[in-house]
């Protein structure tokens, strides 16, 4: 078993060769910050978007696991007439997917909240243009950015029905493929606008969506303010209460279990770190009606752990969870998240990590 | 001619070496560049052609002011540097 991270600078594999016994086995991109990674089963190929700090956005792909790589084309937005006024440019490939079967077929979302397809295994890109004109895009705006992006994507086997995730642009959802969009946040609400916006649907910020692979209806949402549950494929959405706080980032879905679930609690959105400075992972296993605190093994004290909204991850068919976190520690659980075998603290901020 | 120089910095990515480019303006001799050795287009401009924010073009010593259409002159003799900004960490 493989663990691909993207962190602040650079590319980790670690393997498994028993039980808590994982292993740094390569790096690449040593001192770059390495965005999303996409290990893709189809073409066995391991892209790593990159984010170099001066010189742009980057796009490579492995064909060797990781070993060695090659550069391919980036997301980039067309050209407008008038390029001194705002005229988007890519900051951040935020999230990389495979859809469909054809092994070449990707997408990628971006800041600012682009949404690009490959139809070449990353040789070149088009802009989604049927989301980026959505007239209410003027209303999205960014969440720890300065820019909106977009940082999930769940497609159907076919590819033909795509649920997109806008941090703040709420949850949009497409039934051709990606030529028409419907934005659906019904449920949803956004304690940080004014009062008679707040169930606006273009205004929303999903931190992150997480879907069952089993039950492809059943999808979880981290959101700024709440944590809510659809059971219709992202059309609406229930409130419900993970323990001990609402506030975070990451969220997976149990891939056989659709009632099971697991988020990584902090205080709030004015104070980043875990509750009572414990780390915890909130677990439910009845669909959200009841939620406990779980993590033998995770720091009990004065811990500042954060893990980004692409740092939770459970392998789709093993029983193995892992998180990582801004702090620079990996953590892995082969027992549904009661306990936590501690890989590492000693890596960068890790942005994303992927089986 | 004018020469074209970057930082070594650059090398970490992809292959890049000093070169003569036409006098005129900056952005016909990054065109010439760009032309020879395509790669360095994204590195170089944004989506848009712009100067990618922490990306400094000194020509003869001077820091370029035009960075988003690249007008600034370059003399037949100038030296022109492609620097990383500091800007950028």
């Amino acid at each position: 078993m493989l663990l691909h991270l993207g962190t602040r600078k650079g590319y980790l594999a670690l393997e498994r060769s028993k039980r808590d016994d994982w292993r740094i086995v390569r790096t690449a991109f040593l001192g770059e910050p390495v965005s999303q990674l996409l290990p893709d089963p189809r073409s066995r190929r391991l892209y790593a978007a990159l984010n170099l700090g001066h010189f742009g956005v980057k796009l490579h792909a492995s064909e060797d696991g990781g070993a060695s790589f090659t550069e391919l084309s980036a997301p980039a937005y067309p050209k407008v007439a008038d390029a001194s006024a705002g005229a988007p440019s890519v900051d951040l490939v935020w999230c990389l997917e495979g859809v469909g079967t054809d092994p070449g077929s990707l997408l990628a979302g971006t800041i600012p909240g682009g949404l690009f397809r490959s139809n070449d295994g990353g040789a070149s890109w088009r802009l989604n243009e049927a989301l980026w004109n959505e007239p209410t895009r003027e209303r999205w705006f960014g969440g720890g950015y300065p820019e909106p992006g977009i940082h999930s994507i769940l497609s159907s086997p076919d590819g033909g029905r795509l649920v997109v995730g806008i941090s703040c642009g709420g949850v949009w959802i497409s039934e051709d493929g990606g030529a028409s969009w419907q934005v659906r946040t019904e449920g949803m609400f956004a304690e940080y606008m004014p009062p008679d916006r707040r169930h606006e649907p273009a205004i929303q910020d999903p931190h992150r969506l997480s879907r069952c692979a089993a039950d492809p209806n059943r999808i979880w949402c981290q959101h700024h303010n709440g944590f809510f549950r659809s059971d219709d494929g992202g059309r609406t959405w229930v409130s419900m209460t993970p323990e001990p706080s609402v506030f975070g980032f990451a969220v997976a879905a149990h891939p056989n279990d659709p009632d099971t679930a697991w988020s990584v609690p902090l205080v709030k959105d004015e104070c980043r770190v875990p509750v009572d400075g414990k780390m915890v992972v909130a677990r439910t296993r009845d669909g959200g009606a009841s939620w406990e605190a779980v993590g033998r093994g995770l720091p009990e004290e004065h811990s500042f752990a954060l893990v980004y909204r692409h740092g939770l991850e459970a392998h789709p068919d093993a029983g193995v969870l892992a998180m990582a976190t801004t702090t620079g520690a990996l953590w892995v659980s082969e027992d549904e998240g009661d306990s936590w075998h501690c890989v590492t603290t000693d890596l960068p901020p890790v942005y994303t990590l992927r089986f | 001619m004018a020469e074209i120089h970057f930082t070594p910095n650059l090398r970490r990515h992809l292959r890049v070496e000093s070169a003569e480019v036409p006098a005129g303006v900056l952005a016909e001799a990054l065109e010439t560049t760009f032309a020879r050795n395509p790669g360095l287009r994204s590195y170089i401009v944004d989506d848009q052609g712009r100067l990618r924010p922490h990306v400094a073009i000194y020509v003869d010593g001077r820091r370029v002011r035009d960075r988003v259409t690249l007008r600034d002159e370059v003399g037949k003799n100038d030296r022109i540097h492609v620097m990383q900004a500091l800007s950028g960490g």
